[in-house]
């Protein structure tokens, strides 16, 4: 297949496809093939380029996150099971701290669940990070909304002010010792915290001058009445969208019309808002039968697993079952490692 | 095309203007040259045309500046998009996309061209500036002149009818930027595109103009290139060479020089042999450096003597910075040995370190750390052990419009340079390691420049130089290593280098040739 740019909003629905399906099930085995998919794929198909970096990072937060779980379990966790393994001294505390009880007995139970609801999280923080790695944010930008479009720069900017910020550290750590002043410890950390920041604030303000210049927020006249609509359209909508969605994944009734209106509401604004600006798009990434492979094997995935698997724990813990159907549902999500077109290389003459 | 009517302006917080009561008139399908002091203000003027002053820096701006007909006052710089293409000092700074292809749109999408114009522009600008074969290449994989013509062809694509240049070829190695001037010919020529450029290295360049902006104490007219030329010190060495020699009229290229020259290439010239050096005061041995797959360096073997001054070049990427900063210690190679002083320089640290080493990088705002110019300074004499003003009065002596109050971040891109420079300088360190020390720094500067790091070797000290400048290393120069691909390809007495590679000949060699005369100076005994 010839090497181009898969849409970035394919490996988005993919992504969140699986993690959605990681957040609806608690079966370790689920979890761990999820994850499995997500690593094979990425491996297969990011491409070389600074941001393609994120998916090492989000697998550390991943295992974190993991490990937080678990150490708030020993310490502040609810006491339940029956096989003990060991036993922390332990504190009440008083009653105007809702009288917690802190350590005790720590049970094999505990940990479990502990590690499983950790999984849960970090399952769906790799397959986050799959998408930050696969698809070019950019690219994602192009292919947002226009009425978007300015909102999405900020975004962007935002999350590339990271990784700059490390990059300028860097620099001015070694730029301190060539000056003979010391590079570690507190008095450094603080002499050079000012540097740092201003030299990641005049990268952000050259960027923000040479877009100025290339018209970017070039916008053509409305009236104020109708911005306002917009904007508030889009706030509106946007807190009903998440509202929504908070009601959807506690499974009540009512979320599924909330997070309706609150889509219909954020759209009719984000249009309103683009009619407001003349942007056009060169050559747009194109969708085509590999894009709907690998958003359609992602939401798949997430309706296989919604249908068939549980999301609640019971005691006694007992070996998870394996889903013929699930398992396959979460294997075809892998397709996408053979059957997408690779990245292109940085180097690629054409 | 380009109209300032009595333009005064001033940055805030101040009351001394940066320009004042400017009245000029570019004409269409014109490149004008704006020159001026280090700090004078060429930036300022560029970015009045844009419509970036005062929009996006603020400041008090009276009179007025019409573009193409269109009042800055009332247009912003987005809204002059369509009108005035801008290329800003650090290209990279500038990008906003992944791939040049994109990059090259961009503009175009800002201002809602339709695709099928998309198309036809980029196709154009990709074969007009020679980047078809690099069209889906990452801007991140992309050589500095390679860099600055995709920021020209991304300007370029909206069709504007100005284009605003502020230093195009200073961060370039001499191919590079001769690649890029080409291209900027090829506009004015052929699209009648008004230019507007600020550039130091008149050598470069001035042979183009077709008039020049002299910035002189916060004013300055149009005038004509050659009148320009006569009377002040910002002349580029083949100017020089024909006041010297008593030309009239002045020639301002070297092909109108060489024609002037036939007698004096006749004459007898006895080169006089530039410094040899002492022993070797740092080492490297088969040292390596690679990032990811590319080898930044590869097995180099070479080594520095004391009171001397070796200029290191090569292509942009070919791995001087790096050598450099192994030779500091910021870096360790992967395999092989340095030394410097007998020790491994990434071992020093404090007063041990600046007394072996001193280091300029290249970017120089890395190394101040204090809100004052006089702080900054301040705390160089504390940290160096030196008498209380020595770094000022080292600095005054490279540039002479700094106000010590400033914050360093405010100076303009040469004074910050200068102000790194007497900062680093202070102490008589064994190895002085200088990154493109003079990017942004006009003809009075350097020379001033030059006068130190003769000082300094003259001192004992081992003076590395990484730098484009040719005219720099003809001056100073005592020996030259040329790296390429990350490997030493020359390293010779500069004069052996500099005459035998016409990329690397400065302008008074090219002039006289095949005699062996580096500079004017030595032009003069003939």
């Amino acid at each position: 297949m010839n090497s181009r740019w898969l849409h970035p909003g394919a490996w988005w629905l993919w992504a969140l496809g699986l993690g959605a399906a990681a957040t609806r099930t608690s079966n370790p085995l689920l979890l761990g093939l999820i994850v499995a998919v997500a690593v094979l794929v990425v491996s297969a198909r990011r491409p070389q380029a600074q941001w393609a970096g994120a998916f090492s990072v989000f697998l550390r937060l991943a295992l974190l996150v993991i490990a937080i779980r678990v150490v708030f379990t020993v310490v502040f966790g609810v006491r339940v099971g029956t096989t003990e393994l060991f036993v922390l001294p332990s504190v009440a505390l008083p009653d105007w701290l809702a009288g917690v009880t802190l350590g005790g007995t720590v049970t094999v139970e505990m940990l479990l669940i502990a590690l499983i609801q950790g999984a849960q999280l970090a399952t769906l923080l790799v397959c986050i990070g799959a998408a930050n790695s696969l698809a070019s944010p950019v690219r994602l930008l192009k292919a947002l909304p226009a009425g978007l479009y300015h909102v999405g720069v900020a975004a962007v900017v935002a999350l590339s002010l990271a990784p700059r910020i490390m990059i300028n550290v860097r620099r001015v750590m070694q730029a301190r010792r060539l000056r003979g002043r010391p590079t570690a410890g507190l008095r450094a950390a603080a002499e050079s915290a000012v540097p740092v920041l201003e030299s990641s604030l005049d990268d952000a303000i050259n960027l923000a001058a040479a877009m100025d210049t290339r018209g970017y927020g070039r916008a053509s006249t409305t009236s104020g009445a109708e911005r306002l609509l917009q904007a508030g359209l889009v706030l509106v909508g946007l807190m009903g969208m998440a509202l929504g969605l908070f009601a959807v994944l506690g499974a009540s009734g009512w979320g599924w019309a909330l997070l309706g209106i609150g889509v219909l509401m954020a759209v009719g604004g984000i249009v309103l808002a683009g009619r407001r600006v003349p942007r056009t798009r060169y050559r747009p990434d194109p969708w085509r039968w590999p894009e709907t492979l690998t958003a359609g094997s992602g939401v798949l995935a997430a309706i296989a697993v919604m249908t068939v698997s549980s999301n609640t724990i019971t005691l006694p813990l007992t070996w998870p079952a394996l889903p013929a159907g699930v398992v396959a549902a979460i294997l075809l999500a892998a397709l996408p490692a053979g059957l997408t077109p690779p990245p292109p290389l940085p180097w690629q003459a054409t | 095309m380009i109209d300032f009517e009595n333009v005064t302006f001033a940055h805030a917080g101040t009351s001394a203007p940066v320009l004042k009561a400017i009245d000029l008139t570019i004409p269409e399908g014109d490149l004008a040259l704006v020159i001026g002091r280090t700090g004078s203000g060429k930036s300022t003027l560029l970015n009045l045309i844009n419509g970036l002053v005062p929009h996006f820096t603020g400041g008090v701006l009276s009179g007025r500046v019409t573009v193409g007909g269109l009042d800055t006052r009332t247009h912003p710089p987005r809204e002059l998009a369509g009108t005035v293409g801008t290329v800003g000092q650090n290209p990279r700074a500038g990008f906003t996309t992944d791939t040049v292809e994109d990059e090259l749109a961009y503009t175009m999408e800002s201002l809602g061209f339709a695709p099928d114009v998309m198309r036809r522009r980029v196709e154009e600008t990709l074969d007009l500036l020679g980047l078809s074969t690099l069209r889906h290449r990452s801007l991140d994989t992309l050589s500095g002149g390679e860099q600055q013509r995709v920021a020209i062809g991304a300007a370029l694509t909206a069709g504007p009818a100005v284009l605003v240049l502020d230093e195009p070829t200073s961060a370039l190695d001499p191919a590079a930027a001769e690649e890029v001037l080409a291209a900027v010919q090829r506009l004015v020529h052929d699209l009648a595109i008004t230019v507007v450029m600020a550039e130091h290295r008149l050598e470069r360049v001035i042979e183009f103009a077709d008039h020049v902006i002299r910035i002189d104490d916060s004013s300055c007219s149009l005038q004509d290139p050659a009148s320009a030329m006569t009377g002040h010190g910002l002349q580029p060495p083949v100017v020089r060479l024909g006041h010297a020699m008593g030309w009239s009229p002045v020639p301002l290229s070297v092909r109108s020089a060489r024609r002037r020259a036939s007698a004096l290439r006749d004459a007898t010239f006895s080169p006089t042999r530039r410094r040899q050096g002492g022993e070797d005061v740092a080492r490297l041995v088969g040292a390596s450096v690679s990032y990811g797959r590319a080898d930044a360096l590869l097995n180099v073997h070479t080594h520095l003597r004391s009171g001397q001054i070796t200029a290191l070049m090569g292509r942009n990427g070919a791995g001087k910075s790096t050598l450099m900063n192994v030779f500091a210690g910021s870096q360790r190679p992967k395999r092989g040995n340095v030394r410097v002083a007998e020790a491994d320089p990434a071992d020093l640290k404090g007063r041990e370190l600046l007394r072996h080493i001193a280091y300029v990088p290249q970017d120089p705002t890395d190394l101040f750390y204090t809100d004052t110019v006089a702080r900054e300074c301040e705390a160089a004499d504390h940290d160096t052990g030196q008498a209380a003003g020595s770094a000022w009065r080292r600095l005054t002596e490279l540039v002479d419009t700094v106000d010590p109050q400033t914050h360093p971040r405010d100076l303009s891109a040469g004074q910050q340079l200068a102000l790194a420079l007497a900062i680093q300088l202070a102490a008589t360190a064994d190895v002085v390691l200088l990154d493109e020390p003079t990017r942004g720094l006009d003809y009075p500067g350097k020379q001033a420049f030059g006068r130190w790091l003769n000082d300094l070797a003259d001192a004992g000290c081992s003076v590395l130089v990484a730098t484009h400048d040719v005219e720099l290393v003809a001056v100073i120069g005592d020996r030259v290593i040329v790296l390429a691909d990350g490997e030493v390809v020359t390293d010779a007495d500069v004069r052996t280098a500099l005459t035998s590679s016409p990329a690397f000949a400065p302008q008074v060699q090219k002039v006289l040739a095949p005699l062996p005369v580096l500079t004017v100076e030595e032009a003069r005994s003939l």
